[in-house]
């Protein structure tokens, strides 16, 4: 474990090496934190150990496919290639004059007849974590299929309490009678969000939970479940709120039809803000040392950073636990019988 | 703003290789796993339910034990009472039977002599009744021999008749 810290930490000390010189002489720690969380064509562990990752473009409905090895040139500067170029993460079409091509009416970053599918360094990191949901899970069901009433052992009996807990206490607890329905949605969305937390904190990870539109994938699949399973009493309390009077309801129908959005849109910035966040304060500990230039920083930064580093793998599962939690009740909140409950939709409410 | 705009091949990668590890974890992995847990689970609660079952029989067995060992105790002392009573019973009545027994050859005896004294006395009556007689007619005859005498007599007689 120690080891892996130290290895960790002089990888990314080399990274921010690395970076100072390729943007330019002065060090921009702004510009290479940005660039260390934001999504990539490539996936740079180290200076020379570069993975270029294939670019698949819909352009106009055209599929093409080709490496982003093609936008770089020997110095790793970033050139034009087959009339797209690639600008601060994203890729333009450029016109006849090499410009980007701005749409009318769009914003400038944004084109309707190219549709990027590249494979980035957050989708290459996404399936990696896949690839090892799918061996691990496969791994301990098959023992749990090989030997049901055995104890659990090894790897089986470290994910085992997580699942219980996720049953017990998220989803029962949560949700009520008809928890178990959910259980793959909650056990998925909680693992996969765990695995890509701790991957994010490897050296060389990518920033996939802190990114956005992981975080809205998520958030809008938590939405569409608690919509699609949502029963009567779920639509009463929004359009009818039981103990609030009728004349206060011009006021609330709005309310509760914005909480139903503001709910999913807080699960996904909490999440991406967390884990971008944590990134960042880590990142920002070791500019520390480039922006007063001195090694006698470095210890006080490296302490912070191992601290931090310590928080946010915590963070990395507290924020999978929340999100998981969350949607639980959000779920629950669908599900529940409304019958005579007064709790204002906090769910606390006595049962009758 | 490049860290709030979400990309569209993100969203696109992360909706289907979600939804696809969702399907396949769901297939593959939660479903045996949330079945196994559920049964251990199972089998947890039989085998403890069965335990306490058991225990509570033995309880059960062990009281059924406690209970036929007092009644078999209970019935020794009620077969030694009972025996004791008897052999008490057989000893006062034989003391009754014996005292009654004698009492009876007393009574028995008593009766004897008394038949016995009675006879004799009777005997005794008798014959001192004879003697009398005998004695009497000794007298008589010697007296009746001269008349003054017998009238005399006859006197007598009459005098104490009218007396009476």
């Amino acid at each position: 474990m120690k080891r892996l810290f130290v290895l960790l930490f002089s990888f990314l000390t080399l990274n921010a090496f690395a970076e100072a010189p390729a943007e330019g002489g002065e060090f921009e720690p702004g510009a290479m934190i940005t660039h260390h969380i934001a999504d990539d064509y490539i996936w740079h562990f180290a200076d020379g150990a570069v993975v270029y990752l294939p670019v698949i473009l819909v352009d106009n409905g055209e599929f093409k496919v080709f490496s982003s090895h093609n936008f770089y040139n020997e110095d790793h500067e970033t050139v034009p290639y087959d009339g797209y170029a690639l600008d601060h993460g994203r890729i333009y079409k450029l016109d006849a004059n090499g410009e980007p091509i701005v749409h009318e009416g769009f914003a400038s970053w944004f084109d309707p007849s190219l549709i990027d599918l590249s494979i980035t360094k957050n989708v290459a990191s996404m399936l990696l974590s896949v690839v090892l949901l799918l061996v691990i899970f496969s791994v301990i069901a098959g023992r749990y299929k090989s030997n049901p009433k055995a104890a659990p052992s090894g790897i089986q009996s470290f994910f085992e309490p997580i699942v219980v807990f996720i049953r017990d206490e998220i989803a029962k607890a949560n949700i009520g009678p008809k928890y178990q329905r959910y259980m793959p949605y909650l056990l998925t969305v909680f693992f996969f969000i765990w695995f890509n937390n701790l991957l994010g904190l490897m050296p060389g990870g990518a920033n996939l939970t802190g990114n956005i539109a992981v975080t809205m994938v998520l958030a809008l699949l938590t939405l569409f479940i608690t919509l699609f399973s949502s029963n009567k009493g779920y639509w009463k309390h929004i359009f009818a709120t039981p103990g609030v009077p009728a004349w206060l309801a011009p006021i609330m129908i709005p309310v509760e039809l914005m909480g139903i959005i503001t709910k999913p849109i807080s699960l996904m910035i909490r999440l991406f803000a967390n884990i971008t966040a944590g990134h960042i304060i880590i990142l920002s500990l070791f500019s520390l040392i480039f922006i007063f230039e001195s090694l006698a920083v470095s210890p006080l930064s490296v302490a912070f950073s191992i601290f931090m580093m310590f928080l946010e793998l915590f963070v990395a599962l507290l924020q999978a636990y929340i999100f998981t939690l969350l949607s639980a009740m959000y779920f629950g909140g669908a599900v529940e019988e409304h019958d005579h409950v007064d709790d204002m939709g906090f769910g606390d409410g006595t049962h009758h | 703003m490049e860290l709030v705009t979400p990309g569209i091949g993100l969203i696109f990668w992360q909706l289907v290789v979600f939804l696809l590890v969702l399907f396949l974890l769901g297939k593959f992995a939660w479903k045996p796993i949330m079945s196994a847990l559920h049964e251990r689970e199972a089998s947890i609660e039989n085998a403890l339910s069965a335990a306490e079952k058991a225990k509570l029989e033995m309880q059960a067995l062990k009281a059924d034990n406690e209970k036929l060992l007092a009644e078999a105790r209970m019935e020794r002392d009620k077969i030694l009472n009972e025996a004791t009573e008897a052999a008490n019973n057989i000893v006062e009545t034989s003391k009754q039977k014996a005292n009654e027994e004698g009492a009876r050859m007393i009574a028995q005896a008593r009766e004897a002599i008394e038949n016995e004294k009675r006879a004799a006395i009777t005997e005794v009556k008798n014959m001192a009744a004879s003697l009398s007689l005998e004695i009497a007619e000794q007298i008589l005859r010697r007296e009746l021999s001269d008349k003054t005498a017998q009238q005399a007599l006859a006197q007598d007689y009459i005098r104490e008749v009218t007396l009476n």
